[in-house]
């Protein structure tokens, strides 16, 4: 009879996950496996795939790092072991999406904090305040905010109104973070307000009657208990970052290079697949392994909280 | 050391327009069991966050221990709460929970072991300490929420209706466990509830609040026997009220004339005088019915309008003119004769001793 029921439990299960399940082999996996496969051919002259078999397009990677100690001072002091064309764009990505995730966060928090303690009647309309910029298109979201740095655009000119020199703001490492921050910002909003509405505030007396101040309240309980959304927020602010082209294209106009627009040329200018390919594997891999190194460590504080 | 553990000196409390705390000034002394009882909004557990240091005083001051709290926060008053909803960090196990306190206070892991060990055999669960709060039953996590407070050793313990959340049955257990843990660990208790037969069985003194105010403080016996206002007398156990008159005075004695006619003997509670406005308040229990007269000046004929056999007590609806009485017969003989009671319809004589009755002002 319980076997009987198990099995039931089962079948409900596997018919429920079936519409998602097949959608995702299809659509994701075998993509992915397509991708993984490209990534050992060879490139013809027009930059498709083709045979042979290589791995002279991991090689390329690889090859290109060099073991080449150096201090400079140019830009403040920077200590190098290694350089190379390839790791520095890994490098770069991996630097400027966390830097534009902890901004994203640092803006995000107050926000969401705002939103939590809001009377319940005005948060749903704090959500929708957030959500409205989705009804736009990124693309025009983007070519706005390109428009706002112009050199002739409104922020140039109100400089120069006031008698102040215009500066150079689109096509700059900043441009660049501010549109990834812009883009990303509801995505960290919106994990952080769930963990935080769903907070007891009575905790946070608990933990002052405790003999807790209030960095130690929030160091202690406030922040393993929203960790959750803390996790999620981070997640979906930093993968989008290190793959994202559009931004890229537009703010930084191809001067600040991050590995997504690199793939994308692979793809169109430079007309090489097998390489793209691997290049985009070889991000995922490293992406999926810091994603997992984060979650791990905090993994024992929230485990008890879901 | 000053003869007080907690002593609140004309403390008001506003909130926008809403006064919670009207200039209440109480003294709670050492190693007492005491509880502020009321109804829901009455301002009792608005003292209590007052004496936590959640909230600040908008005048007046609180003193712990003889120190005045000023704008003191929390996490630097010696005393510690036991919350309603209990409010046990989620993401520690009981261990971890018990232990904040100390932590927090830079004991050594040695001591903290210690301690936490010896609260956790206080409150019966030794065995639970890897635990998380989840995966334990209402009644083990309020007795992890008072380990918690009390391995801190405070000088008072503040219960905001900490029993609320349990059934009735645990509940009786958790009192006389609370009253015994009291008395074992020598702490203060500040108590807030809003059940007066648990501020009754539990405490040494009793404050009633009521709309912000404090009407009374009291033993249990005093507040029952000796409320000294309408308020009080109502609020806790039953009572029945005559509206009259006073007519005259004698000694500790007031003679109220009831609008219906017939005129009592209570005691004259504070406040009496002459002439005023008066409620007679007298508790069913304290009631007789009897067949004749019995000489008593608070003797009248009655009629009997129903009846509720409680097993323990009989509990009669009279009708006293157009006043309705209730009157609680203890079955003190056993017996299966329904003639031994009273039938609907039948007359009465209802009597009551002028002691057992109290002539409140108002």
């Amino acid at each position: 009879m319980l076997q009987v029921l198990r099995e039931r439990r089962a079948l409900r299960i596997a018919g429920l996950m079936a519409p998602g399940g097949a959608w995702l082999f299809l659509f994701f996996l075998i993509p992915l496996l397509i991708m993984a496969g490209i990534s050992f051919l060879s490139r013809d002259r027009l930059g498709f795939p083709t045979f042979p078999l290589t791995l002279q397009n991991y090689w390329e990677i690889v090859r290109d790092i060099r073991f080449a100690p150096s201090i400079s001072l140019e830009g403040g002091l920077t200590i190098r072991l290694l350089e190379g064309l390839y790791l520095e764009l890994f490098w770069r990505s991996i630097w400027l999406s966390l830097l534009s995730t902890l901004v994203t966060l640092a803006i995000a928090f107050p926000v969401a904090l705002f939103m939590a303690r809001l009377p319940p009647r005005y948060r749903t309309l704090a959500l929708f305040l957030v959500m409205i910029p989705f009804w736009t298109n990124f693309l025009v979201r983007t070519y706005a905010l390109q428009f706002m740095l112009r050199s002739n655009g409104p922020i140039n000119t109100l400089l120069r109104t006031i008698g102040l020199e215009p500066i150079d703001l689109l096509f700059t490492p900043a441009a660049v973070m501010l549109g990834l921050v812009y883009g990303n910002l509801p995505f960290m909003i919106l994990p952080l307000y769930t963990s935080l509405e769903k907070f007891d505030w009575t905790m946070i007396e608990a933990a002052n009657d405790l003999g807790a101040d209030a960095l130690r309240a929030f160091h202690r309980v406030m922040l393993p208990l929203i960790s959750p959304g803390l996790l999620a927020g981070s997640i979906l602010t930093f993968v989008p970052a290190i793959g994202s082209y559009i931004t890229v294209e537009l703010m930084g106009g191809g001067r600040t290079n991050m590995i997504g627009y690199a793939i994308a040329q692979q793809f169109s200018a430079s007309a090489n697949w097998p390489f793209g390919s691997a290049m985009s594997l070889l991000m995922m891999i490293i992406v999926t392994f810091a994603a997992v190194l984060y979650f791990r460590s905090g993994r024992g504080e929230y485990r008890n909280v879901i | 050391m000053s003869e007080f553990a907690v002593e609140m000196r004309d403390v008001s409390k506003v909130f926008g327009d809403i006064v919670a705390v009207d200039h209440v000034s109480m003294g709670i002394r050492h190693n007492e069991f005491f509880a502020l009882l009321g109804p829901s909004g009455c301002g009792k557990t608005t003292s209590l966050r007052m004496i936590a240091g959640f909230e600040r005083p908008t005048s007046g001051e609180i003193y712990i221990d003889g120190r005045a709290m000023g704008s003191t926060p929390p996490f630097q008053r010696n005393v510690n709460t036991v919350f309603q909803s209990y409010a046990l960090f989620p993401h520690m196990t009981v261990e971890q929970n018990i232990s904040f306190g100390l932590e927090m206070k830079g004991v050594s892991k040695a001591e903290i072991a210690r301690r936490v060990s010896e609260a956790l055999e206080l409150v019966r669960l030794p065995h639970m300490a890897k635990r998380y709060p989840k995966q334990m039953s209402g009644g083990q996590q309020q007795r992890v929420a008072l380990a918690r407070a009390l391995v801190n050793r405070p000088k008072v313990l503040l219960l905001d209706e900490p029993l609320g959340a349990l059934d009735a049955k645990l509940r009786k257990e958790m009192q006389i466990e609370l009253k015994t843990l009291q008395r074992e660990v020598g702490i203060t208790f500040i108590f807030v509830t809003h059940d007066q037969e648990e501020a009754l069985s539990m405490s040494d003194r009793i404050a009633v609040f009521s709309k912000g105010k404090v009407l009374q403080i009291g033993t249990p016996l005093e507040i029952y026997e000796r409320p000294t206002t309408r308020f009080v007398a109502d609020f806790i156990g039953e009572t029945n009220f005559l509206t009259g008159k006073v007519t005259y005075l004698d000694g500790e004695f007031a003679q109220l004339a009831t609008n219906g006619g017939p005129t009592f003997w209570g005691r004259a509670m504070p406040g009496v005088r002459l002439g005023v406005e008066a409620t007679l308040s007298v508790r069913p229990e304290k009631l007789q019915l009897v067949e004749q007269p019995d000489g008593s000046p608070n003797c009248y004929e009655v009629t009997v309008h129903s009846i509720a056999y409680v097993g323990s007590d009989t509990r009669v609806v009279v009708m006293l003119g157009e006043n309705r009485v209730d009157v609680w017969e203890q079955n003190t003989v056993s017996t299966l004769d329904p003639n031994y009671f009273f039938k609907p319809g039948e007359r009465a004589w209802l009597t009551f001793k002028p002691e057992n009755a109290l002539v409140l002002a108002g």
